[in-house]
């Protein structure tokens, strides 16, 4: 998965978000992992169902 | 009869493997909900419209899947989808409110903001005042785990495309983002 990366161009650990420079960048991965690992919500039930019922089908 | 009975055997033995193939599908689908939930929040910073649009591209992904090519990235196949779920809905909002393409795109991205201003951070906020290609592109390559290369693909451009987006992007997010952390200047 790491073949396309810049080594310059995704910034590490440096800074807080907010702090401008770098600190994007972990941030932005918070954000994202945080609603990651948050529990689908019942919105999604019906989208399940329907795959589930098409996929036996 | 044993002709018919093998074209039988043959019939069920292909619905047996297009069913484990849906089930396949579907399960796959499913473990990138997550991500795509993520990937959307990020795109349109407002959490019950990113969940729309993902709902939708994924019914989307499930109803093309026979366009699917088994062995080729299934999740930068869903992002794609997704991604351009979020561009066509930002197009008939242009469409339907006749406004300049950038005008559109911050109307579109304050109403969400005042909506959930109290949850947003700053960088959700800095992150949605980017042209739309470059917060996809910071997005795709900061947070979704892709390649240039797989991000090139998922939006339909150069992998040197890819790279500029980036790079402009993480200009413009670090401006921002000194910027709203010294207001006063």
């Amino acid at each position: 998965m790491s073949s396309g990366r810049d080594p310059q161009g995704m910034p590490g650990k440096a800074g807080k978000p907010g702090s401008g420079k770098q600190g994007w960048a972990d941030g932005l991965r918070k954000l994202y992992d945080g609603v990651v690992s948050e529990p689908l919500p019942d919105s999604f039930e019906d989208l399940l169902k329907r795959l589930d019922k098409e996929g036996n089908d | 009869m044993t002709r018919s009975a093998t074209a039988e055997d043959t019939r069920d033995t292909r619905e047996e493997a297009d069913q484990d193939a849906g089930q396949s599908f579907r399960n796959d689908l499913v473990k990138l909900l997550p991500h795509l939930r993520a990937f959307a929040r990020g795109l349109c910073g407002q959490a019950e419209r990113a969940d729309d649009l993902v709902q939708e591209a994924v019914l989307r992904a499930w109803t093309s899947r026979n366009s699917y090519k088994p062995g080729t990235n299934f999740k930068a196949w869903v992002f794609t989808i997704t991604r351009n779920n979020f561009l066509n809905e930002l197009r008939r909002y242009r469409r339907e409110t006749q406004l300049d393409d950038g005008v559109a795109e911050t109307m579109l991205v304050t109403a969400a903001d005042q909506e959930d201003s109290l949850h947003m951070s700053d960088l959700q906020r800095a992150l949605d005042r980017l042209p739309p290609e470059r917060r996809e592109a910071l997005l795709l390559i900061g947070a979704s785990g892709f390649t240039y290369e797989e991000a090139a693909q998922v939006c339909g451009v150069a992998v040197g495309t890819m790279k500029s987006r980036v790079a402009r992007g993480r200009a413009q997010l670090s401006l921002l983002l000194s910027e709203s952390a010294s207001p006063g200047e």
